[in-house]
């Protein structure tokens, strides 16, 4: 690990500050993924600093009837929320899906969301890749892909998002709250935090030096059944080949909402509004799942290994959909 | 740096390198060689350890981030001469082979027990909202952080139902 300068910071607005004053800087939550990729000197910074300690670990009510979860919320603590559980049960089977219970004691709301993707070229100083040595290539392309996008990504890289939270607030319409080095707030939907990658893979977020997340928001619950399917290499302890986070609520045997996200498939958690459109207002039906992955997968494409993914999808939202239909009239 | 960590109930001053693990500083710093390192990136459990009563990865976290948190690793929970239950539970069940795993195991499942009490629902729970039960299924999946080489889990989790079922 390269040597860097700590500092544990005072309060958020110094946080921001610092963090804006000394570019090659990390801000520290949980640490589990950044000391992971320091550990192998893909991440270097010069500056790590500490929030650990910052008074952002509450849960509270909002006026509108939803949840403000402060950035240093646990995910163990977020999953077992009895506010989560009970109204947003999307959100705790999602967090519950990933990692394990000790990371999950460890990992945070605002750190899971700027988790940096699992990609093995990426991880692995000796290869090529884009993200990490900007103009170096994408040995991912021609390589191994298996856990690989084939949603959004582009030429330069096609590297997938691996958080499961994120997937679950992107369908729940979470909003990010941010506080700038001056001082100023602001508030994001979570749809708008990642960028995809076009020509510039190691850009990944839409937030400027020193930004600190304060919280993530989610609006009053939504009815409906909430489930969260996650496909995956093993049962546990295992990202997400592919994960789908869906709120459907029925009414008189038609579609009356969908909420639908996508984990595993894209650079960023995947969210396609049209694809809900398109089911409202229908009954329910194997060959409506099917329009609706046809939707989805529009401009899907494989890489090579990971071109099982694009029926993997097609049958997890098939039988996503028929779970959330399922017993109701 | 200059800190001082709580470890197992005493107070230990040191001076480290901030890069230094936690887990390292367990180790190679204070001579606790009970915690186990397997991985160093947070993927077997080797390296379990209480934070304020919580499981974590000592391997991925940084002793400079812990002043003022109570740690205890598995030289704390119990002696030879008075093992903790789930001690005792792992060498009447043979929870092990090499034995490698085993202070993780033993100090993630400690935990994990309190957190069923705590009534945390997990991955396999049908109902969030229920009391968990401790199923092997539940078991296995809350201890899934925790890898074990040599494969003794069914006597691992058999160990920890031993201790789970007194306890309820
Ligand atoms: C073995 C293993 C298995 C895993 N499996 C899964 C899985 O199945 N599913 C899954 O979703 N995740 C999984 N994870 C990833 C885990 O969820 C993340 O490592 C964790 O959520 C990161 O949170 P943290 O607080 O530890 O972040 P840190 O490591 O502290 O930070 C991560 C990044 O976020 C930035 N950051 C943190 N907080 C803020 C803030 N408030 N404002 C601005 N920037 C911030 C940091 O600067 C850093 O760049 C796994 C991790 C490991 C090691
Ligand atoms: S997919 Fe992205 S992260 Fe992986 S090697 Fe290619 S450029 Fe790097
Ligand atoms: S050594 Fe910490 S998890 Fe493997
Ligand atoms: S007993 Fe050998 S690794 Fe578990």
């Amino acid at each position: 690990m390269r040597p860097f300068d700590y500092q544990r910071a005072p309060s958020a607005q110094a946080a921001a500050e610092l963090g804006a004053a000394a570019p090659a800087s990390r801000f520290i939550a949980g640490g589990t993924n950044l000391l992971d990729l320091m550990k192998i000197e893909v991440e270097r910074p010069e500056t790590l600093i500490d929030i650990s300690r910052l008074p952002l670990d509450t849960i509270e009510q909002t006026d509108e009837g939803g949840l403000r979860i402060g950035a240093l919320v646990t995910n163990s603590d977020l999953a077992a929320d009895p506010r989560v559980r009970r109204d947003y049960a999307v959100l705790s089977r999602a967090l519950l899906a990933g990692a394990s219970g000790q990371l999950r004691n460890k990992a945070t709301t605002g750190g899971n969301l700027l988790q940096r993707t699992r990609c093995y070229y990426f991880y692995n100083p000796a290869m090529p890749c884009n993200k990490r040595d900007p103009g170096s290539g994408c040995a991912a392309l021609e390589g191994e892909n298996r856990i690989h996008a084939i949603l959004g990504a582009s030429a330069h890289c096609i590297a997938t998002h691996p958080s499961d939270m994120a997937v679950a607030m992107l369908a729940l319409d979470a909003r990010v709250e941010v506080l700038a080095a001056d001082g100023s707030t602001r508030t994001i939907a979570l749809g708008d935090l990642h960028r995809l990658p076009g020509e510039t893979p190691h850009i990944e977020t839409t937030l400027n030096d020193g930004d600190l997340i304060t919280a993530v928001t989610l609006p009053a619950p939504p009815g409906g059944r909430h489930i969260y399917r996650k496909v995956r290499d093993r049962a546990s302890f295992a990202f997400a080949l592919t994960s789908v986070a869906a709120v459907v609520e029925l009414v008189d045997g038609r579609i009356a909402t969908a909420r639908l996200a996508f984990g595993g498939l894209a650079p960023k958690p995947w969210r396609d509004r049209a694809v809900e459109e398109a089911l409202v207002g229908q009954a329910p039906s194997p060959a409506l799942w099917q329009r609706a992955a046809d939707m989805v997968l529009g401009e899907a494409q494989g890489h090579g290994s990971n071109d099982f993914k694009i029926p993997l999808v097609r049958r997890t939202l098939a039988s996503v959909l028929d779970a959330a239909c399922a017993g109701e009239k | 740096m200059q800190m001082t960590l709580a470890i197992n109930g005493a107070d230990h001053a040191l001076d480290v390198d901030p890069r230094t693990s936690l887990l390292d500083v367990l180790r190679d710093h204070l001579d606790l060689t009970g915690s186990k390192k397997g991985c160093d990136h947070g993927q077997c459990g080797a390296c379990t350890v209480l934070l304020n009563g919580r499981r974590i990865n000592s391997c991925l976290t940084l002793a400079v981030m812990h002043e003022g948190d109570e740690i205890v690793t598995i030289e704390g929970l119990g002696t030879p001469d008075a093992l903790s239950p789930l001690q005792a539970a792992f060498v009447a069940h043979d929870g092990y082979q090499c034995g490698y795993c085993t202070p993780g195991q033993i100090c993630s499942a400690t935990a994990m027990l309190a957190e069923i009490k705590a009534g945390w629902p997990s991955h396999v729970s049908d109902d969030l909202e229920g009391a968990p039960e401790l199923s092997a299924a539940e078991i296995s999946e809350r201890m899934s952080g925790n890898i074990c080489r040599c494969s003794a889990y069914p006597n691992i989790v058999d160990a920890i139902a031993d201790v789970g079922r007194d306890r309820s």
